[in-house]
Formats: C-alpha cells, sequence, structure tokens
C-alpha cells in the first residue's frame, strides 16, 4: 500500500514542532501502526534523516506504553484497541494518517510522538495504595472478598495508566484513571481502611497538576482500550462525598 | 581467579531457610537509614524490592528505561503465579512445588534455591493479597487456583489472563508508597551501561539520561539487578522489544559469572511473523493445541487460501510423525517440528515462517458455541493482532523465543561473584534449571523481591554500616564513565550504513537457526563463526543517526545489539560445551534410539558459570556440581 503520513515532528520539548509530511510506498496490510512506523523510521535513516521518536514496548496493548492520536482519535479508530495492536487494515491504500502526540498540557512532548506522563505517577503516589508492608499481611483468605467485587476490581485494574482518557477528554480531565484506582481500592476490603485519605488525596493531587474536572463527556470511556466504563467515575463521586463525612 | 561458593546452609533441606534467617547478620534500623541501595529494574521482583527495602528503612536508588516502573516487562505474563497453599485440598505442599520445579527444571538447578523459592511462595500470595491484588475468587469469596503447566495440583492463582499486570501493579503500589515517604527515588528512563566495582566491591552504576542523554555516576552501598531477561536476543521474541542484556553484561564484564546462558525456553504456540518489520511475537495459549489440529499444504510454497487446499493436499505433520501424541506432544517437540517444517520450505503466510492451527473440525463436531466458550478470549485476541478470524480461518502460529532461565550466578544470598552486587528475578539463573514451570516466573520474582533478597543482603551490609556515602568522583568512577562514554562515541562515530534492527534481524536469525531448541556441534561451531564476523561488521558498519545527547532509540537499540552480540557468542559456547539434551533443548548428538531428547547425568549434572576475562580471551568455564539429596532423580518420559 501506499500511504501518507503527516507526523508531528518536535526535537526537543523547547522546539515549537510542526507536521512533516512523508509519503511512504510498500506498506503492508499486515503491518500493525508501530511496525508501519518503524519501516518509515527504516527509509528515513536509510536516508540519512532523523528517525520519528515514539513510545512502545510490549506491543501486545498491556504495558500502556504507547499512545498517539491516530486521525484525531486517540489510539486510533478501532474500539478496546491500543495503537500497538491496531492493524494497518483498518486504513485505505492511498489514504492519509495524521499521527499526534497526547494532546494535553499536562503531558508535555519530550520529543515527537512521545510525551511525559509522569503526573500519572504522581497522582498514584498521593494514595493508590494500600499501606500494607511486607511481612505484615495477614493469611490470603483471612478475608473474603465477594466473587462480584473481585470481578469489578479487575474490570477497574485493568487500566494500563496510558493516559487516553486525558488525552480524549475536552476538559483533560485524569477523572477515569482516578477512578479506576479509587474503585478498584475501594472494592476490596483490604482498601476501605485508607478509603477516605486516599479519594481525597488523588482529586486534590489530580487538580493541583492540572487535569481538569469531569463534564460527563464520556469521551474517556470511549477511547479507553480497557474498556473501563465511566461507570466508576460515579463510584469515585460517591467515595469522594463520604470521605466529607 | 574466581571461585565459586554457592554457600547453602548446612542442616534439612526444610530448614535451610529458616535457620539461614537465624544465623545471618543483620542491620539494625538506625543503621539502615544510613545505607543506600541501587536497584535497576523495576518489574515484579525490582518493585517487590524497592517497597520492601524501603519499609526496612534502607534508601533506594530505583532505575528502569521505561518512563514508568508500571510498564515493566512482568506486566505481560498472562497465565498466573504458583502458590504452596494446598487451598484445593488436593494434596499439595511445598516439597511437591519443590519437587515440580525440580524435575520441571530437568534436574538442572539448585535444590536448596529452589526449595526456598517453593517455601516462600505462600508468603507471596498473603503479600499480593494485601497489597490489593484482585486475584480471582470463587463464589464463597475465598482465591481461585487453576491448574496450570501440566501439574497434578490446582496451585496457580489468577487474575483473568492479566496476573502479571495485576502483580507487577501490586507491587509498584508499594514502591511509590515508599517514594512519598522518600525512601525511594525513581529514576525513570536510564540505562545502566557500567557497573562501578572498587576495591572488588559494587559501589556504583553509570546510567545514561534517556532523554537528555546525559551520562550520570551514582554510588551506593549494594547495587541490585533485577533486569529480567534476555530473549530479545533472537530478534523474534514474546518480550516487550526493550527487554535487553545491558546491565547484566555490564555486571559480566565487571566480574559477575553468567551461568547457563543457553537455557532458553522457546514458546511453541506464539502468532507468526506477519511481515518484515514486526520482532515481536505475541504469546497465545497452550492449551489451544487440545482441539486445534497443526497442518502445512503437502506442495512446497503453496500460497492458497488455507480453506481452498481440499484435505488430501495438507500435510498434518504432528498427527503424521507422532501417531500416539498426534497434536499434543510436548511443547519442545511440537516447536522443532514446526520449525524444520518451514525450513524445509512449507512455511505458510508472507513470510513462510508459520503453521496453520485448524480449528474447523472441532467446531463442526463440538459446535462454535462450545469452541468460543474454552477459547474465546483467545480467538478475539488473534483476531485483533492479525485481523483474521479464526473461527473461519486456520490459525497460525509459530514458536518464539520466551524466557531466559540462564543469568548471572548467584549464591543462596543471591549475591554474584561480584561482592555487594545482586541479581534478583529472572536477570539471576537460581531457581529454573533448564526449563522453567508455568506460573514460575512471578512466583520467584515476588519471593525474590519480597522475602528473600531484603533479608539476605542484610548480611552483606551489616559490613557497610561505617561506611558513609562514597564520593562519585573517585578513579573507579572515572574510569567506569570513560568505558561508558567510548562506548557509546564508538557507536556515533561508526558512520557506517547498516541499520540497527537490520544487523539485530541477522543476529537473531544466527541464534535462532543454531542456538535456539535443537542444537548440534557442527552448528554451534558455524554459529561462532558467524557471530565474530557479524560482530565485526557491526561495529564497522552499522549506522546510528542523531546525537548522543538527545533522546535517541536508535543509540539505544545500538547499544543493546552490541551487548547481544556478545551474549550470543557465551550462549553459543556454553550450548557447545552442553553435549547433551536436557529442558527446553535438544541436542542431536544425544538422543535416544527413539528420537527423545537424552540427559546425561553423570556429564552435565552441572551449572555452567562463565567468566569473562577481557574482549578478546575469551570465558573460562566453572562448574558448580548439581547435587541432589531430596528428590530422585528421573528419566525424562513423555508417556
Amino acid at each position: 500500500m501506499k500511504m501518507k503520513l503527516k507526523i508531528w515532528r518536535q526535537a526537543s520539548a523547547e522546539d515549537k514542532g510542526g507536521f512533516v509530511v512523508y509519503d511512504l510506498d510498500g506498506v503492508s496490510q499486515e503491518m500493525s501502526l508501530l511496525e508501519m512506523l518503524d519501516y518509515l523510521n527504516t527509509t528515513l535513516i536509510e536516508r540519512g534523516e532523523e528517525p520519528v521518536a515514539f513510545d512502545h514496548d510490549c506491543r501486545e496493548g498491556i504495558c500502556g506504553c504507547c499512545s498517539l492520536f491516530v486521525n484525531g482519535r486517540p489510539h486510533g479508530p478501532a474500539k478496546d484497541t491500543t495503537t500497538c495492536e491496531l492493524r494497518m487494515t483498518k486504513f485505505a491504500e492511498g489514504s492519509t494518517i495524521v499521527i499526534e502526540p497526547w494532546r494535553s498540557r499536562v503531558f508535555p512532548v519530550v520529543r515527537d510522538l512521545i510525551v511525559d506522563r509522569s503526573s500519572f505517577d504522581e497522582i498514584l503516589q498521593a494514595g493508590g495504595f494500600i499501606s500494607a508492608n511486607a511481612g505484615a499481611a495477614p493469611e490470603a483468605n483471612s478475608l473474603p472478598v465477594s466473587r462480584d467485587n473481585a470481578e469489578e476490581a479487575i474490570d477497574t485494574a485493568a487500566c494500563i495508566g496510558c493516559g487516553a482518557c486525558v488525552a480524549a477528554c475536552p476538559n483533560g480531565s485524569a477523572m477515569l484513571f482516578v477512578a479506576s484506582k479509587v474503585s478498584q481500592l475501594a472494592l476490596l476490603p483490604q482498601g476501605r481502611l485508607e478509603a477516605k485519605q486516599r479519594v481525597r488525596d488523588m482529586v486534590a493531587k489530580a487538580d493541583e497538576l492540572g487535569f481538569g474536572s469531569c463534564g460527563n463527556m464520556g469521551a474517556c470511556e470511549a477511547e479507553c482500550p480497557k474498556g473501563i466504563k465511566i461507570a466508576h467515575i460515579a463510584r469515585l463521586n460517591r467515595e469522594f462525598v463520604r470521605a466529607a463525612f | 581467579m574466581t571461585k565459586l561458593d554457592a554457600r547453602i546452609p548446612s542442616g534439612p533441606l526444610a530448614d535451610k531457610w529458616s535457620s539461614h534467617k537465624e544465623s545471618i547478620r543483620l542491620v539494625n534500623p538506625a543503621n539502615r537509614t544510613k545505607l543506600d541501595i541501587i536497584l535497576v529494574g523495576t518489574g515484579l521482583a525490582g518493585a517487590a524490592a524497592a517497597s520492601t527495602l524501603g519499609e526496612l528503612g534502607y534508601n533506594v536508588k530505583a532505575f528502569c528505561f521505561q518512563d514508568t516502573p508500571r510498564r515493566a516487562h512482568s506486566v505481560a505474563a498472562q497465565g498466573g503465579i504458583n502458590a504452596a497453599k494446598n487451598y484445593k485440598n488436593d494434596g499439595d505442599s511445598v516439597y511437591r512445588l519443590f519437587y515440580d520445579l525440580i524435575k520441571g527444571g530437568d534436574y538442572r538447578a539448585r535444590e536448596a534455591n529452589v526449595y526456598r523459592a517453593a517455601e516462600v511462595s505462600n508468603q507471596s500470595i498473603d503479600q499480593l493479597v494485601a497489597a490489593g491484588v484482585p486475584f480471582a475468587r470463587d463464589y464463597s469469596g475465598y482465591l481461585d487456583n487453576r491448574s496450570f503447566g501440566g501439574v497434578q495440583v490446582s496451585r496457580t492463582f489468577y487474575s483473568r489472563g492479566i496476573t502479571g499486570q495485576q502483580c507487577l501493579l501490586g507491587a509498584y503500589s508499594g514502591l511509590i508508597r515508599q517514594m512519598a515517604k522518600g525512601k525511594v527515588t525513581m529514576y525513570p528512563r536510564r540505562d545502566m551501561l557500567e557497573v562501578v566495582v572498587v576495591d572488588g566491591e559494587a559501589r556504583g552504576i553509570i546510567t545514561r539520561n534517556l532523554v537528555t542523554g546525559e551520562i550520570e555516576r551514582h554510588s551506593g552501598h549494594a547495587v541490585v539487578l533485577a533486569t529480567g531477561g534476555y530473549g530479545t536476543i533472537y530478534y523474534l521474541a514474546t518480550l516487550a522489544v526493550g527487554s535487553n542484556a545491558t546491565a547484566a553484561w555490564a555486571a559480566h564484564r565487571k566480574g559477575a559469572l553468567f551461568a547457563n546462558p543457553s537455557f532458553v525456553q522457546i514458546h511453541p504456540t506464539s502468532l507468526p511473523q506477519l511481515n518484515d518489520y514486526q520482532a515481536k511475537l505475541t504469546l497465545m495459549s497452550e492449551s489451544l493445541r487440545n482441539d486445534g489440529r497443526i497442518w502445512v499444504p503437502k506442495a512446497k510454497g503453496d500460497k492458497r487460501p488455507p480453506n481452498t487446499i481440499p484435505e488430501g493436499e495438507r500435510d498434518y505433520y504432528l498427527e503424521r510423525r507422532y501417531p500416539a501424541f498426534g497434536n499434543l506432544v510436548p511443547r519442545d517437540v511440537a516447536s522443532r517440528a514446526a520449525k524444520e517444517r518451514c525450513d524445509a520450505g512449507y512455511g505458510v503466510g508472507e513470510t513462510g515462517l508459520s503453521v496453520y492451527l485448524d480449528f474447523s473440525g472441532a467446531i463442526e463436531k463440538q459446535g462454535k458455541k462450545a469452541i468460543e466458550a474454552k477459547y474465546g478470549n483467545l480467538f478475539e485476541m488473534y483476531h485483533k493482532l492479525t485481523g483474521s478470524d479464526p473461527y473461519r480461518e486456520p490459525m497460525r502460529i509459530y514458536p518464539a523465543g520466551h524466557y531466559t532461565m540462564g543469568g548471572l550466578w548467584v549464591d543462596y544470598n543471591l549475591m554474584t561473584t561480584v561482592r555487594g552486587l545482586f541479581s534478583i528475578g529472572e536477570s539471576n539463573f537460581s531457581d529454573h534449571g533448564a526449563n522453567r514451570l508455568g506460573a514460575g516466573s512471578l512466583m520467584q520474582c515476588a519471593g525474590d523481591g519480597y522475602f528473600i533478597l531484603p533479608v539476605t543482603i542484610g548480611d552483606y551490609l551489616s559490613d557497610k554500616i561505617k561506611e558513609p556515602r562514597m564520593p562519585v568522583d573517585g578513579p573507579d568512577f572515572d574510569a567506569a564513565e570513560k568505558d561508558a562514554r567510548d562506548k557509546l562515541d564508538r557507536l556515533m562515530g561508526s558512520g557506517g550504513k547498516q541499520t540497527v534492527t537490520s544487523l539485530h534481524k541477522r543476529l537473531g536469525r544466527i541464534m535462532w537457526d543454531d542456538c535456539g531448541m535443537v542444537r548440534d556441534g557442527g552448528g554451534l561451531a558455524n554459529a561462532l563463526g558467524a557471530l565474530a564476523d557479524l560482530k565485526e561488521e557491526f561495529w564497522r558498519d552499522v549506522k546510528v543517526p542523531g546525537r548522543q545527547d538527545q533522546l535517541n532509540q536508535e543509540l539505544e537499540k545500538a547499544v543493546r545489539v552490541a551487548d547481544f552480540l556478545e551474549l550470543g557468542e557465551l550462549m553459543c559456547r556454553d550450548a557447545l560445551d552442553r553435549k547433551e539434551s536436557c529442558g527446553a533443548h535438544f541436542r542431536e548428538e544425544s538422543q535416544t534410539p527413539e528420537g527423545e531428547a537424552l540427559r546425561i547425568d553423570e556429564e552435565y549434572s552441572y551449572v555452567a558459570a562463565w567468566e569473562y576475562q577481557g574482549e578478546d580471551a575469551g570465558h573460562k568455564l566453572h562448574k558448580e556440581p548439581l547435587v541432589f539429596e531430596n528428590v530422585e532423580i528421573k528419566e525424562r518420559s513423555y508417556k
């Protein structure tokens, strides 16, 4: 296939950046989008140009490294799919693919398509844990967890921390990300003791870092590659209100 | 000269770990706050160690190449984590888990270490549950288990197919909690390039900041490597593409012996390479072989769509060659047979490197519903990754490099042959012998990180409580930084024409053909020649664009491939030395008259630990004899 690629290039965080258009011939339908970028990079290196920098690692949709706005949508047009899982069969021969980094003020560009998502770690640091030191844990089966709660906890714990929810949100809100952790730990008895402090601290940290607030648009849910439901934001809100009393 | 002393505690097997803990030296809480520990790699083993060491009061400086520890490759482990809880009341015990690990490793692992891994497995489950890991539950609310890896008990804890992710995030949550308390300082997007050894002890590391290119010096009272495996040496692998051996190799060059480097597990049912630019081969559960039939066309290079190839023109080669077991032959036999067909030109797909796994018969017999209930999620994943619907068209599969049992040699305290330098998780050689049992890697990582290293490192650090922080401007730091810079300069300045990836592909092909699941003396000797040539060609003709002092992903790759080229040679030497079939490897010269793998215990019951002697001086082999006092050594049998 022949493709036209319009890719955001930015040499460093300080650089202004801009789109560069590449014509790429010889793209196979059997490539993933990232393999197509690998192919583009090979041709760039051979031509003596610098390759396009982008984050990636596991290439099976679980590490959360890959990101990218593809034709205006986080992780591209396919549902429940990360960019690394996105196949070139989704694009027509000769079409143009626009590839940009995550759009969010809180995820500044590091280089080309790579952004800095360390703010997510800061949010988790504020309370996304249970204070259980190694050695002090009770027998694992001493605390039963209802099957429904355990299953729902796994649903929300499946968050890969990629940042698509923030990038998709018109407000740049991180609420789906915060909710996935708050909800997971709120559903488990071992997480209840610190629940109030956790939700207060994590929400406050997200606000402090400059993430926007939730406007119930639902874009996060629509674009989440792991299918995490906006209902968890409702649980987050409930936990937040409960924490006030 | 290095001398191997595994320092295995005396006494009965079941008491060794308790008596060792009771007798080793400790560091008191006030003194721990004066000690700095450098920890490289923050997967399950590293994150668990970082959080636990922080809880104990040590100051931890943790490094990873990803942008956050949440993304380390433990995240991709699917199946589960073993523990000897015996929740199913099916007769499981620590001894049975130990026995299965020793047997699974084909009697090439050290009894005492393996027993301890089984012993602490239960504590790991307690800890992970307490940390909020949502393991699967049954309707009573208690933890569920499944049977995994062909053992006779159900001892595997799991969270759907994302157990690794959940365990990693659990350990990571402990790590960030210690970050919030100031006990762990995280340095993400760093590659460790050198270990700094001062007076025979590991006292620091040299890293490259992957964003700025800055070369940084860090000192500590001890260094822990939790840097994972090196399966990406094959280029085509189930691993994350960034997984690498650079830190372990740097340690090796500074005196840490590398044990059983050729012990690599190849997984038979990975997704195939669909195009030339794909390195990552995603793993599919082996359970698919229960209902799928494996075949290739009878005619060479037959490019017709599979459904149009008539029954009579298909070669169900496993059923043909192994009528008794058919498609259910053991993992290594299935892998070898697939490779044989593809090498002979019968492979299918664009690259010719895959075979069909066909469910049409099973669907016809059992109905689509029944197949969907068993394999629905796997079919969906396959469909998503390949664009082909396995309900309508046969799947395509191929074997791929997966897990490396070999790694840095460590003693019972998990310390390498360099004092003060430790290695945990997949980066050491310790627990899996010549083959790893399913759901064993998370078990080892959690045990090493939470419960073993944090205790054993105290024995070493108790000597260090009077030593102040080491300044990073000494001659040993200067020399290590110079080595790191020289290597980077050489790569940047090569001015060649070939991309790093094209050279990596060729390296992978050599390793795959001659040092993969089937080996023979002639092939290995050829591979050594080819690797020497490729190494020379690499340094002469590699092309690394951009600059050193900026984010440069090609340079990162080049550093890794440069190390793989040296490690590949050592893997071949190790494989050449071991003229037996054992664990995951088949050595042509060592087979029974029926063509089955033949282990030779009288000659090869040892750990092969290799000492680096300099760039062109080759390696020296040290043998640690393996003594089995608590298990009866049995022949491997497929029956």
